[in-house]
């Protein structure tokens, strides 16, 4: 056992002097990637590993923070009502609008493919646009307006289908299903031009070996041939809607409020804002943006574990 | 001769039809092309939408019922709009000065920044590059609001609040970037490098000279999505000087402003859509040749 032992320590010596005089000659590969590991450093590894510290203490910014254990978790999960209103409407979010989304980013790269490509060209930039022109969505605030000058109202009052107005953004029964429309609306982003260039790629002969071995649909051929193939695409699709639909707050905070009422549109992004920047209770905070991390990084996971039997 | 061009005819008819692929019926397609043709109307819709909202003179925006046409349509909006913004403390260019500043630097700094990174990281190995990678995946599984609250701590420390860099330099870290990067440089021959080297080519040079050139694609890519990020970049934690604040957030007062602005609001929405529109217009091709080497493999 103890020749055992000490074999293995001299084994990882070994290793480790090995991997030094590499590290040692590879040092303009250190060089290169110096400016991007700073900063990445600094920005991201930094910050969830702080964020994570600070969510096990008290802290305001003015005072140095001081430890309370799992005090700000246990507030969060029994006492804050609006956080668990804010997790139930981002878990709603994120049930409806990421699977779906990612479903009409796979369903519209696919039926585009085969259209001629001057069409195609077109097509993309018709699906990809809402989601790269940004804040367009405030323009769904003029057109679910309240009163009779909002488009909505205005149609529904002149086919007699309401009496007056709704407010759609102001009452708690409609604002999550607008927030999702325009979510879903915005949701043919980075994944949809990763499958549409995916897609692409795959190689033409495989679909004509499998014409020859007898697949007779489209729907077939898609199972059989394109999505084995297309799995690496599917994987980073999934990762960024997955992403995405976990962090929504900009489309409700600014078509329903900030805050909206009876925080019908709260989600735990704006949680972690209204703690962070209107109260600084950064520690409260941080408690918030460690469980979002967790939840963020579990789903990835799972869904990847999930994707990996697709087409098998 | 004639012989020949109708034997030709009749040798090229059957190739058309030939060209439709196995496995689809014409009925099938029929309804593909009609509902691919209902959804981008419906995409559209609001783009379009929104453009004739600000063309829309002020009597035609509270018309009842309204029109989703303008049926007069006037640029009146824009000018007003330079007219109000001027009147203000702040001139409406400067805002736009500000938005395109933060952009440009930013784009070119993360370009150059994530390039070199990707490319020791495609092309050599060496003890930690894989660990490194694999922390930059993670790191595109969360959205940049989980590290937010830290991230103004370390702004705050580094004393960049209220400077255009609180913007600017946490943007060149982007993870994006340097994955889609690093893909595509995978798919550049080694052979290319080491023939570089050995006609006594500088890392550096080798860098700047074959592969930059090289992954042209790519840049396009990086530069569309660094583009959306900063270009709708808000940024109202960190700037509070009025004179720095970005053309969102101006796009967002002036919605504030009330129903009297409608008008003006969407004339904001839509110069704030058009660049990223157009940027993507004309590289759309370039992008997507990046984004076949996108996938993540495990």
């Amino acid at each position: 056992m103890k020749e055992y032992i000490r074999k293995y320590f001299r084994l990882r010596r070994h290793n480790l002097q090995v991997s030094i005089k590499k590290a040692k000659r590879s040092k303009m590969c250190y060089l290169f990637l110096a400016p991007y590991a700073i900063l990445f450093t600094m920005f991201y590894i930094v910050p969830v590993v702080s964020s994570i510290v600070l969510s096990f203490t008290y802290y305001n910014i003015l005072e140095s923070p001081t430890f309370v254990g799992l005090q700000n978790y246990i507030s969060l999960i029994l006492e804050d009502d609006i956080f668990l209103t804010g997790v139930k409407n981002t878990f709603m979010i994120a049930v409806i609008t990421g699977p779906l989304g990612y479903i009409m980013s796979f369903l519209f790269a696919w039926l585009i493919n085969e259209i001629p490509r001057w069409i195609r060209t077109i097509a993309i930039v018709v699906f990809y646009a809402p989601s790269i022109a940004g804040n367009v969505f405030v323009i769904f605030s003029i057109f679910f307006r309240g009163d009779a000058y909002g488009y909505v109202n205005a149609f529904l009052m002149n086919w007699g289908l309401i009496g007056r107005p709704v407010l759609w953004l102001t009452d708690p029964k409609y604002m999550l299903p607008i927030c999702m429309v325009v979510i879903l609306w915005m949701s043919l982003g980075t994944g949809f031009l990763s499958f549409v260039a995916g897609l692409q790629g795959i190689d033409k002969s495989q679909y004509e070996a499998g014409y020859m071995d007898g697949i007779k649909n489209r729907w077939q051929e898609l199972w059989y041939i394109t999505l084995p193939n297309m799995k690496p695409m599917l994987m980073f699709g999934a990762v960024m809607a997955i992403t995405q639909s976990f962090g929504v707050c900009d489309v409700t905070m600014q078509l329903c409020g900030y805050p909206s009422t009876d925080y019908a549109a709260r989600t735990v992004v704006t949680h972690l804002f209204d703690y962070g920047y209107s109260r600084f209770e950064m520690g409260y905070a941080s408690a918030i943006a460690t469980m979002l991390f967790l939840i963020m990084i579990l789903c990835n996971k799972a869904i990847q574990s999930l994707l990996r039997r697709v087409g098998t | 001769m004639r012989k020949k061009e109708k034997i030709m005819e009749v040798k090229q008819k059957p190739k058309i039809l030939k060209k439709r692929q196995p496995n689809r019926s014409r009925v099938g397609d029929f309804f593909v092309y009609l509902f691919l043709c209902m959804v981008a109307v419906a995409m559209i819709f609001p783009l379009v939408f929104a453009v004739n909202s600000a063309l829309k003179p002020l009597d035609e925006l509270f018309m009842f019922p309204p029109k989703i046409f303008a049926q007069n349509p006037t640029l009146d909006n824009f000018s007003d709009l330079f007219v109000t913004m001027g009147k203000s403390w702040v001139t409406f260019s400067r805002y736009i000065f500000n938005t395109v500043f933060i952009t440009f630097v930013g784009t070119t700094g993360h370009l150059l920044i994530a390039s070199m990174g990707a490319f020791v990281l495609a092309k050599y190995e060496f003890p930690g590059g894989k660990t490194f990678f694999n922390l930059v995946t993670v790191a595109l599984m969360f959205s940049g609001y989980v590290t937010a609250i830290p991230n103004y701590l370390i702004i705050n420390g580094l004393g960049w609040i209220d400077t255009y860099w609180a913007i600017i330099i946490p943007s060149f870290a982007a993870p994006i970037g340097l994955f889609l990067m690093k893909q595509f440089m995978e798919g550049l021959p080694m052979s290319l490098i080491e023939a570089a080297k050995i006609d006594g080519a500088s890392e550096w040079k080798v860098f700047m000279h074959i592969v930059m050139p090289n992954v042209k694609p790519a840049w396009l890519t990086l530069i569309i999505f660094q583009v959306q990020a900063l270009w709708n970049n808000k940024a109202s934690t960190f700037i509070y000087s009025e004179e720095k604040k970005t053309l969102v957030y101006a796009l967002q007062q002036i919605q504030s402003g009330g129903i009297a602005r409608t008008g003006q609001a969407a004339a904001v929405t839509v110069i704030v859509m058009v660049v990223p529109i157009i940027i993507f217009i004309l590289s759309e091709s370039q992008i997507l040749e990046t984004m076949a080497s996108s996938g993540l493999k495990d």
